[in-house]
């Protein structure tokens, strides 16, 4: 019981160790790479190709001035970053990133826990950070903050359900709501394969769901500032960034995890794959704001309602029939 | 449908071209590295030219300080003597100061010179720690040797 206790602590302090440094070495594959695409330089002072940045980053954050808005709701001013940055952690609990290896005789599973409702466990925790939007944009007292809270949450929550559509039809497909068995039904075929639509729409989603261009709204600087952190500084505004970058890669992984068969690939071991696949939709997920312009607010909400949610509909529908006409 | 189509396409070629300026060179230069060439008729850092031999062009007849639009030149002139002939004039310019807070580098006091004496040069990088520094006086706009300025010292004006 102890040893497997201090196995789960273990991991999961890996877990959490390595998270918070991907997060920060995104700011800076970000930054640079939103400059190459605009033929800047990006930052490339701090250290060797800029290097250690997000350290400077951090230390300037750490020691900015403790600013908290007057007739500001402290507590939950104070409590609505945490939430952010705790609910997107909290999803790499169950979020596989390896199967299990042998590594000096120990027998090391690359996951913090194997739930059976994995899947499930990802998309509530994916929900409670709208909490930490809208009761940041609600404490600060401020009407751009609120404003963007709003739109936020609005649209968080209409494509969360074209995102979970999207993942229903995986489940169909693979029978079990359990992130590893997921990967372990794609050892014959990807699921992009038998689900493309359903892919599609979890890309389209996972972008909404993050907050990113083209669905950056809340964010639209020209209208609302900042959105619901406009208020925040220092640290806690750092957290809703570690919250926000720590989704991207959230998204990037569950969609490796779900279409790209997770860890399986040839030649090289398990979590070499799932970091491939990875920092491809990462990748991506940069490109695509170098790329695309932001769309306006009632696009996206006909978008979300109009196309995604009967196309992700059609396509349960669809993957059921198919899997109880094979039998599953 | 046709038409969502069409558009998907178009942001599929939208990403081949941004993906395309990915692997460009980058436009901007790693400035204090790289310094960028300025062009030929750049309007810098002032000198006080000289002739070839030495001899001031600056004949203290403060025309720069009349057309300075932002009053940035102070020139106190004095009378040549035998003993100590400084300019080919009749007067030469005791003290000659620009203030480079000031000045905003139009170029006028170069047009308004009739003996070519000020000049504007390449040199752009004029900061200073502190507002003094930043008086230029006749010592630091004076060329050190004829020439030094880059331009010719043997030219009419």
């Amino acid at each position: 019981m102890t040893a497997i206790l201090v196995g789960a602590a273990a991991r999961s302090a890996v877990m959490l160790l390595l998270m918070l440094t991907v997060c920060a070495y995104m700011t800076l594959l970000e930054r640079r790479l939103i400059a190459r695409f605009q033929l800047r330089h990006g930052p490339i002072r701090v250290g060797p190709w800029g290097l250690f940045q997000p350290l400077a980053d951090a230390a300037k954050l750490i020691f900015k001035e403790n600013f908290i808005p007057s007739r500001a709701d402290v507590l939950v001013y104070w409590i609505a970053p945490a939430i952010s940055m705790i609910a997107a952690l909290f999803v790499y609990s169950v979020i596989p990133l390896g199967p299990e290896m042998t590594i000096l005789g120990y027998t090391v599973p690359f996951y913090v826990a194997d739930v059976n409702i994995g899947v499930l466990v990802v998309l509530g925790a994916a929900s409670l950070g709208v909490y930490g939007i809208i009761l940041g944009g609600w404490s600060a007292n401020s009407k751009y903050a609120l404003l963007g809270s709003l739109r936020s949450t609005a649209q968080v929550i209409s494509y969360e359900l074209t995102l979970g559509l999207a993942v229903v039809s995986v489940v169909l497909t693979a029978g079990s709501l359990s992130l590893v068995d997921i990967v372990n039904a794609q050892q014959r075929m990807w699921f992009i394969v038998s689900q493309p639509l359903g892919f599609v729409l979890f890309m389209i989603a996972a972008f909404a769901e993050t907050n990113r261009a083209p669905f950056d709204l809340p964010e639209a600087e020209q209208e609302l500032i900042a959105g619901f952190h406009t208020e925040y500084g220092g640290f806690k505004f750092a957290m809703f960034y570690v919250g926000e970058y720590i989704g991207i890669v959230t998204m990037s992984l569950l969609a490796s995890t779900l279409f790209l068969g997770g860890w399986h690939g040839p030649f090289f071991p398990g979590p070499w794959w799932v970091a491939v696949k990875t920092f491809a939709f990462v990748f991506f997920f940069i490109w695509v704001r170098a790329t695309l312009p932001r769309v306006r607010h009632d696009q996206l909400m006909a978008l979300g309602w109009k196309v995604l949610v009967p196309l992700g509909l059609l396509n349960v529908v669809v993957t059921a029939v198919v899997v109880l006409l094979r039998g599953g | 449908m046709p038409g969502v189509l069409r558009q998907s396409l178009a942001m599929l070629r939208g990403l081949l071209i941004t993906g395309r300026y990915l692997f460009r060179r980058p436009v901007t230069t790693r400035y204090p590295e790289v310094k960028t060439k300025v062009e030929a008729r750049f309007k810098g850092r002032h000198w006080l030219t000289l002739y070839g031999d030495s001899m001031e062009r600056c004949v203290g007849c403060e025309l720069c300080v009349i057309v300075c639009p932002s009053q940035a030149i102070y020139v106190k002139a004095a009378e040549n003597t035998p003993e100590r002939q400084v300019s080919k004039g009749e007067r030469h310019a005791e003290q000659f100061q620009i203030n480079m807070l000031r000045c905003i580098f139009c170029g006028f006091c170069e047009e308004a010179c009739p003996t070519g004496a000020i000049i504007l040069g390449r040199d752009y990088e004029l900061s200073g720690y502190d507002r003094a520094s930043l008086i230029y006086t006749k010592e630091m706009l004076t060329e050190p040797y004829p020439g030094a300025s880059g331009r010719d010292p043997g030219r009419e004006v």
